[in-house]
């Protein structure tokens, strides 16, 4: 029972994890209608920005996190204007092309040399790890550390969606492009800073994911990334509640494949799950029927 | 008129090539290379018919290629000696990948484009968990070891013989009656349907075929190499596999046999006249290719609009 317990717990820390990089996916999913394959390699960028600045330039935690999010909100504005913006009116499978282009370039431009390596790397633990004792249960300081940060983060993106004015217009450009841009909306530039905003929890996920499981490389980002797509499709994709729980659906299943059947098969398990909402409950748990216009 | 002209050209590119190969004017490394290159073209002209004449996006290529390339060394291995198993195993890659592409296309060819291409993503990551898994059903599979001791049957004739096949099959299907419809469904499924013409049966139809062209070279390449590993057929593969399909244009046979012969001559090539220091800068150039190209050119370098 209580292996049962400490599995669960597990299997929330990945399931938080996800959720960072699966709101990225589903806020642009929301508003571009993209996949946008890129995402998971921008959570890789952040790990390694985390990495970099931890480790090397020796910059305290509470700074690591601000600053990789503002390189990766960076980043993915700028692929935004440079990749996507250009193909906004093509069909939607030339966008999709484009991101897994985009994708592969962030994973072998990484992995030169020069820049990030081939190779793998430990990452620092910044905090000493203790465990604590609650009612029978081992509770890792990391664990709390990762709670605690992505729920504060869920907070703050609660409050820009829903109580801000550049959240409403978020909203209002992913119900109907043209309308909005009618009402006075900068499309473009609310396109933009959801990208910004999806990768800056991105990077949190990726700092958050070296910490948690201390080994990072250039290609780290693709499962995750699949995963964290796959949570946002199970949530109902567009939905950012969905994609919270979603990814808590997926990372205790994930941890609970591992503990009780074989860690090779839990890859096989999400996305068996993937193709069986895929096919009879395309819109998630959370989605509503959408008709198909002409 | 043309008819003549192009049996003239299959078969003197035949002699060239048999030529070259008996007189060891190449090195056998370049031989294995050229008949690489030949199973890609088979294995990417697969895709072709499934994406770009039939507009059905699948990710899931590697996938159909590993299927087919277990299937067939599994059968030659356990009968080392015999013949006729050697066509016995082509014939079980070629319809068994083609019979579970059918099965997996009839729930999930309902799905529309990012959709689909989701959805057969996820079916190539789970087949490549079935690989790695695979000794726990039978201990010659190999698992995550990775599968030995495949017998060496793959030479010039036999994919030259399939090479030519696929080719001539394929051309003579789009310009037949299930071309006709298969062009109609990729342009407008609505439209098709309403037509009279049963898009379902025909996007199932064109997902086995491109699928088993994808299993006779996946048989292709297991006797090629004679090793298997369940890498070999993971995701990034199936984007190779899609990278020469948009590269050499969607619909077009010789784009993507021109593509194919490109790629793995600048894949392998560079890989010989690169500095060791700049090797890895191929991996940056095609990602980039591709994304100008989509920008630019969407339809390929031969690609019609």
């Amino acid at each position: 029972m209580s292996y049962l317990c400490q599995q669960l717990i597990n299997g929330l820390q990945l399931g938080s994890v996800y959720a960072l990089i699966a709101l990225g996916y589903t806020m642009v999913y929301g508003i571009v209608r993209l996949i946008n394959f890129a995402h998971g390699d921008i959570f890789m960028i952040g790990a390694y920005v985390g990495y970099f600045a931890l480790n090397v330039y020796k910059i305290p935690l509470p700074f690591v996190f601000p600053l990789a999010m503002a390189i990766c909100a960076l980043l993915g504005m700028t692929i935004e204007k440079l990749a996507y913006k250009p193909l906004r009116n093509a069909p939607r499978i030339n966008l999709l092309i484009t991101a897994m282009g985009v994708s592969l370039f962030l994973e072998y431009f990484s992995s030169l040399k020069f820049i990030f390596g081939p190779n793998f790397l430990a990452y620092p633990r910044p905090f000493r790890v203790t465990n604590i004792c609650l009612g029978g249960l081992m509770i890792n300081s990391v664990t709390i550390f990762v709670f605690l940060i992505v729920f504060s983060l869920l907070l703050l993106l609660e409050i820009i969606v829903y109580r801000t004015k550049i959240g409403m217009a978020m909203r209002a450009v992913s119900y109907d492009k043209e309308t909005s841009a009618l009402m006075g909306i900068n499309v473009d530039n609310i396109i933009s800073f959801t990208f910004g905003l999806g990768s800056a929890l991105a990077a949190v996920g990726g700092i958050l994911y070296g910490i948690a499981y201390p080994q990072i490389h250039p290609f780290m980002g693709i499962m995750p990334g699949l995963k964290a797509f796959v949570a946002a499709v199970l949530g109902g994709i567009g939905i950012i509640k969905g994609a919270v729980v979603g990814a808590l659906i997926m990372g205790v299943l994930e941890v609970l494949t591992s503990a009780y059947l074989s860690s090779t098969w839990r890859d096989a398990i999400a996305f068996s799950l993937l193709i069986l909402f895929l096919i009879f409950k395309p819109t998630g748990i959370f989605g509503k029927e959408e008709m198909e216009k002409v | 008129m043309k008819k003549i002209p192009s049996f003239l050209f299959i078969l003197l590119l035949y002699l060239i090539l048999k030529i070259l190969f008996t007189t060891n004017l190449l090195n056998p490394y370049l031989q294995q290379i050229i008949l690489y290159v030949g199973i890609i073209i088979i294995w990417t002209l697969g895709l072709n018919l499934i994406y770009g004449f039939s507009g059905q996006f699948s990710l899931g290529q590697a996938g159909f290629y590993g299927i087919g390339a277990y299937l067939g060394a599994i059968l030659t291995k356990l009968f080392p000696h015999s013949l006729a198993i050697i066509p016995l195993s082509l014939f079980a890659s070629f319809f068994g990948t083609g019979l579970i592409a059918f099965l997996i296309g009839i729930p999930v060819l309902r799905l529309r484009s990012d959709y689909l291409a989701i959805a057969t993503l996820g079916f190539g990551i789970i087949v490549k968990v079935l690989f790695d898994n695979a000794d726990a059903i039978l201990p010659q599979f190999g698992g995550s070891r990775g599968m030995l001791g495949i017998p060496k049957y793959t030479n010039l004739e036999i994919t030259y013989l399939f090479l030519i096949a696929v080719i001539f099959l394929m051309r003579n299907l789009i310009n037949s009656k299930y071309g006709r419809a298969l062009l109609a469904l990729k342009n407008d499924e609505i439209t098709a349907d309403v037509m009279g013409i049963n898009t379902f049966w025909y996007k199932t139809f064109a997902f086995a075929l491109g699928s088993s062209f994808a299993g006779i070279a996946g048989w292709l390449y297991a006797h090629l190499y004679t090793f298997l590993h369940p890498s070999n057929f993971e995701f990034l593969k199936s984007i190779d596999c899609l990278l020469i399909v948009i590269l050499g244009g969607m619909g077009s046979i010789t784009g993507t046999i021109l593509a194919a012969i490109i790629w793995i001559f600048l894949i392998e090539g560079l890989r010989v006249i690169l500095p060791a220091s700049l090797v890895e800068w191929r991996f940056i150039i095609y990602p980039l290719l591709l994304i100008i190209m989509m920008i630019k050119r969407p339809q390929g370098i031969l690609g019609k609009r």
